[in-house]
């Protein structure tokens, strides 16, 4: 297992750096010479300082050689300044973790939670009503755009029902301590984790469906039977586990898209997260941040996929053992 | 053929999908005859209230344009970006597939840690990354909803042509000497353009939210009204005018909706007896 | 041989719409007695299976029974509710399947498997029940039971498997125990141990068996009463004495006539022929597991030093069981498959070393006939393009490439109009009617067919062969008929090359191998062979 997970983390590194060339190639694609924006950011752009900041960024240097830089920079966590806001790239990210990995975790644990028991429900109940009523609402919530729900929630939860709060992580100016902030937290975190798991919950439901099915049709689920084993017994032990396999892959796949849905819930519900801190500088054009916060996603990408990874050969004796 | 619409109009779903569907299309190839007003002209006061005036029943929004025309715009852009981003994701994604699962071996390896590389990166952060460091425009949104989507293709049909690599019929063509170009082309892709098009189906779908996506965070053309500019431009007045993002948000999710109707009675009707099973 | 356990009366078991017959089961009748086997027989399609699993209560979805009864200590079992059922299946009536690597819980240990079934019926205490799992295993001969308990179902062998299935069938001392079809999936020599368990438990217990089978070798070995199934109908019944060496029905004629018998005949002139094919020293080795960051790999030695020679004219078999690397041998002769070492010479020329144009050129000689009637096939392309590929291919002229297939549908009996069919619209052998037009049109001189027979019902494999056999001497083919059953080796074969884990272990003509083989492998495999002894006996 510890083999396996240095394996998986050397791709993981593999990967990273991968992402890095591309970022670095990306900002000397960006618009206008990298020196004339910082400069330009810096907010003086005479032909001095540009020749200076060029000096300075090792601007003058052949690619290559930037990019080892670059590279470098990055290995000591130095992801570029941010102009814009006067800090170190680095910093902001850091600031804004911990909001956008409570909101994709919760929203993670809400909806494969939720999605596999509506999924069993339904795949339990097939062609009765209670099977199509969780199927069409799998598909509807399917189609819904993410930042639209989260409006509609905010406007529906908030603003006519008052009865969360439509925006922000804690209540401005209250200075709640200890349980309170957490409770105050918690009913935050409620609308937008639930508009970020509702589209999720709708994928693992429809798989976990599909999946209950197919698996019910296997040779091993008829000895089963023929064991004289309860159909409870069977759904649980046969059929669940087998067909929670796809399920977990699945969740693995999703997990970048888990991280892109949290830009746009984060947007929408000012949830000073990286997602929102990339909505910042978007508006602001402030590509070292932009990038940066790319970067940081993928990386939180790759920590999920290695989580479900570990999870399969958890649930996978076949894969364990071999 | 007969045969194809018959299994495809016994799933319900699937028929009420091409009806949305046909709908949204009409709006938009006849939307300059019906409201010859560009979208972005001011018509009336700002922030008029929907089913309020005969003339623009969806009301109007913050700088008094036609919401109504707004959204028969916006569909042109949302099927245009949803079928063109498709179709440069299939013009990438089936090559790769084709050639990783036909020769295996290195070339296998190589363009599958390549399409690995993009399935890991977060597609929406990547789309938006591309989009604004290109510039919002309708090319380089059509680009990078291509870019971020075309791995899905890629995985399948690599995995359908290695299946079929080793089917026996495959073997007989090695044997009687056809070409490489000649097997791939006549014997082992026509067999898996069903699970492509379904498949494809879809992704014109998950491109029309993408879009809308970007459009909302302010990524959109700035030259052509969408539907998720729409709702961006609505998000700061949604105490005031719930209408201006509630009706664009239904256009979005009735068309995508529309669109994973008919994905999945094109399952139905082309893997008839994967169909079976699952119902 | 009076008190029948199970009497089914008048079954009637319908099919959902739709399907190529309104009952599956239609009017059947039989009984099964304490202490017996009786078997029931029939080729795919005849509706052998589905009586045993109405009796089990687990007939497929939309497959319902409409008529008739079904007997169980004075219940009929068709009127009882699940949860009657439920208390009687694994208790009374016990089922083991074809399968036995999908029959078992990929995720669930052994011992919990097995323990599930005391568990089902809220029978003994969790430590009992590891304890008569145990003893289960032992008494099914898996050697180290206590191992086995502990491994996955993966990490145990086909036959293996099967016995752990039999086990958890065994485990209440079942009535009745249903098996269907359990040796299908099995090599011939695992096949043979597992019959012979299966009548040992079965004498030791007094159980009555239901034995389901396409085999009538099988029949033969295990069986003491018989019913022949046919469209959803028994057509005959009886003991098995008088059903194999006296069968009364036409259809039970055919069948039996159908069966390649084991006698090989000498050649009637041993010509020793102008060689065609000469292979020497070829190796093929894989490598499983292993990649970028090293995992261990492990070393299959698929083919090992394989040599053969094969006459003009004259067929040679390759015959062994899964894994044994027959079918590799058959994939490096036409460079399907790259051989590590060794040559392959065809009329002279190394296959082996040629590559591009040259390799192409050579292929047009030496033709391949495949297993699967319906993966063999494109399914989007019609019969005509199937078989006109390959000379156009090679420059031949459309016109002339489709006058030729019309000429080679005639050739293997298939209507000329063929050729503007779909291969979906054609029969397993048909299809494989069509295969061989395929192989023959580029006018080879050797033809490899790698399991040719295998997936077709008896009474078609006999028309297969015989088509094979009269094409082999109208065009003066050579034919490498690689086999895992040795009925059909020695029906069809000159000579016979034995193979086992990746060697040849003994070759020679084909009534020697059977008569008098000299390898002490061949000679388990053709002991193994069901129905043999019965077969000397009849001959006398």
């Amino acid at each position: 297992m510890l083999r396996f997970i240095l394996m998986r983390l050397g791709k993981a590194a593999i990967i990273l750096i991968a992402i890095l060339t591309l970022n670095f190639f990306l900002i000397h694609a960006a618009p206008g010479d990298p020196a004339a924006v910082m400069a330009g950011e810096a907010g003086a752009a005479d032909a001095k300082f540009i020749a200076q900041l060029r000096e300075q960024f090792g601007l003058d240097k052949p690619l290559l050689v930037q990019l080892g830089i670059y590279l470098k920079g990055v290995i000591q966590l130095d992801l570029g300044y941010s102009y814009r806001q006067q800090m170190p790239v680095a910093d902001l990210i850091f600031q804004r973790l911990p909001a956008t990995l409570l909101l994709t975790v919760s929203a993670f644990i809400i909806s494969l939670f939720l999605g596999t028991l509506a999924g069993v429900l339904a795949s339990a109940r097939v062609g009765k009503w209670s099977d199509t009523l969780i199927s069409s609402l799998a598909l509807l919530f399917y189609a819904t755009p993410l930042f639209w729900a989260a409006l509609m929630a905010v406007l529906l939860f908030s603003v006519y029902l008052n009865w969360l709060p439509g925006f922000g992580y804690e209540t401005v100016g209250a200075n709640y301590t200890g349980f309170a902030r957490a409770l105050d937290i918690g009913k935050h975190l409620i609308l937008p984790a639930a508009t970020l798991g509702l589209f999720f919950m709708a994928v693992y439901m429809r798989m976990t469906r599909a999946s209950m099915l197919e698996v019910s049709q296997l040779d091993f689920v008829k000895t089963a039977r023929a064991k004289g084993l309860k159909p409870s017994i069977i759904q649980r032990r046969h059929i669940f586990r087998n067909a929670m396999l796809p399920v977990v892959t699945l969740a693995g796949l999703q997990a970048g898209q888990l991280v892109g849905g949290a830009v746009l819930t984060e947007t929408v519900f000012a949830w000073p997260g990286i997602g929102r801190l990339m909505f910042e500088a978007l508006a602001q054009r402030d590509y070292n941040l932009l990038l940066g916060v790319f970067f940081v996603s993928a990386a939180m990408v790759l920590l999920f996929n290695l989580v479900t990874d570990i999870l399969y050969r958890v649930v996978d004796p076949r894969i364990r053992v071999a | 053929m007969a045969d194809f619409w018959k299994r495809f109009s016994r799933n319900r779903g699937a028929v009420i999908g091409v009806a949305i569907l046909v709908v949204v299309l009409v709006v938009a190839i006849l939307a300059p005859l019906l409201l010859p007003q560009s979208p972005w002209r001011m018509v009336q006061r700002p922030f008029l209230p929907p089913f309020s005036m005969d003339q623009y029943p969806l009301g109007t929004d913050a700088l008094g344009r036609d919401v109504l025309s707004g959204l028969a715009y916006g569909a042109q852009v949302s099927l245009l970006v949803g079928l063109v981003s498709t179709l440069a994701a299939l013009l990438i994604g089936i090559p790769m597939g084709a050639l990783a699962g036909y020769f295996g071996g290195w070339v296998d390896d190589a363009l599958m840690r390549f399409t690995e590389f993009f399935q890991t990166v977060p597609s929406f952060a990547l789309a938006i990354v591309l989009v604004a460091i290109f510039q919002p425009s309708i090319y380089s949104i059509i680009a990078a909803i291509a870019i971020v989507s075309w791995p899905p293709v890629a995985r399948l049909v690599r995995g359908e042509v290695l299946s079929l690599r080793s089917r026996e019929y495959v073997e007989a063509a090695i044997l009687s000497g056809q070409s490489n170009l000649t097997i791939i082309l006549r014997q082992v892709l026509p067999n898996t353009i069903s699970p492509i098009i379904v498949l494809a189906s879809l992704m014109v779908a998950t491109a029309i939210l993408l879009e809308s996506a970007l459009s909302f965070m302010g990524l959109g053309d700035p030259n052509m009204m969408s539907w998720g500019y729409m709702i961006g431009a609505a998000r700061t007045v949604i105490r005031q005018a719930w209408w201006l993002s509630f009706f664009p948000g239904v256009a979005i999710l009735l068309t995508v909706l529309a669109l994973n109707l008919i994905g999945e009675g094109l399952n139905d009707a082309l893997n008839p007896r994967l169909a079976r099973r699952g119902k | 041989m009076t008190d029948q356990v199970l009497r089914v009366e008048n079954l009637k078991i319908a099919l959902p719409e739709g399907a190529d017959r309104d009952f599956a089961v239609n009017d059947v009748s039989f009984d099964l007695h304490a202490g017996e086997i009786l078997c029931i027989v029939g080729e795919s399609g005849s509706g052998k299976s589905m009586s045993a699993n109405a009796a089990m209560g687990l007939l497929p979805e939309l497959v319902r029974p409409v008529g008739g009864r079904i007997l169980f200590d004075g219940n009929d079992l068709l009127t009882l509710s699940e949860d009657e059922m439920m208390d009687l299946r694994g208790r009374k009536i016990a089922m083991i399947f074809q399968e036995p690597m999908s029959a078992l819980n990929p995720l669930m240990r052994v011992e919990d498997q097995i323990a599930e079934v005391f568990e089902a019926h809220g029978l003994l205490t969790r430590k009992e029940r590891k304890e008569r799992a145990v003893t289960l295993l032992t008494e099914v001969g898996i050697p180290d039971p206590e191992k086995a308990m502990r491994a996955y179902p993966f990490q145990l062998s086909g036959g293996q498997r099967q016995r752990v299935m039999i086990a958890m069938a065994l485990a209440l001392e079942p009535q009745i125990l249903i098996a269907d079809e359990p040796t299908t999936a099995l090599d011939v020599t695992t096949q043979a141990q597992i019959l012979q368990l299966i009548r040992n438990l079965q004498e030791q217990r007094g159980m009555a068996v239901m034995f389901i089978t396409h085999d009538f070798g099988v029949v033969a070995e295990i069986a003491d009463r018989v019913a022949v199934m046919q469209y959803g109908k028994i057509v005959e019944a009886g003991t098995a004495d008088e059903v194999l060496d006296n069968p009364q029905h036409a259809y039970t004629q055919k069948l039996i006539a159908a069966i390649p018998k084991l006698a090989a005949e000498a050649s009637e002139v041993a010509e020793p022929g102008t060689p065609i094919l000469d292979v020497a020293g070829l190796n093929k080795t894989y490598r499983t597991g292993g990649g970028m960051f090293g995992a261990q790999a492990r070393v299959v030695h698929a083919v090992n030093n394989v040599s053969l020679t094969l006459a003009e004219g004259e067929t040679l078999g390759i015959v062994g069981e899964s894994g044994s690397g027959k079918s590799s041998v058959g994939r490096c002769l036409v460079r399907l498959m790259q051989p590590d070492s060794g040559t392959v010479k065809l009329a002279g020329q190394d296959m082996a070393h040629l590559s591009g144009g040259a390799l192409r050129e050579a292929r047009k000689s030496i033709q391949m006939i495949f297993q699967d009637p319906y993966a063999s096939l494109n399914p989007r392309a019609k019969v005509g393009r199937i078989i006109a590929e390959g000379p156009m291919a090679h420059g031949v002229s459309k016109r002339e490439a489709y006058a030729r297939a019309v000429e080679l549908l005639e050739l293997v009996d298939l209507d000329a109009l063929s050729i503007d069919r779909y291969p979906h619209e054609f029969s397993g052998g048909q299809r494989q009617r069509i295969g061989i037009a395929r192989a023959l049109a580029l006018e080879p001189r050797v033809i490899i067919a790698d399991e040719a027979v295998s997936a077709l019902d008896v009474s078609i494999q006999a028309q297969v062969l015989d088509l094979l056999a009269d094409l082999k001497k109208r065009l003066n083919l050579a034919l490498v008929f690689i086999t895992h059953d040795l009925r059909v080796a020695a029906q069809i074969c000159d000579r016979i090359a034995v193979m086992q884990k990746g060697e040849i272990v003994e070759t020679g003509p084909a009534h020697a191998i059977f008569d008098n083989p000299q390898n002490a492998y061949t000679r388990t495999l053709i002991e193994a062979i069901p129905g043999r002894e019965k077969e000397l006996a009849a001959a006398g």
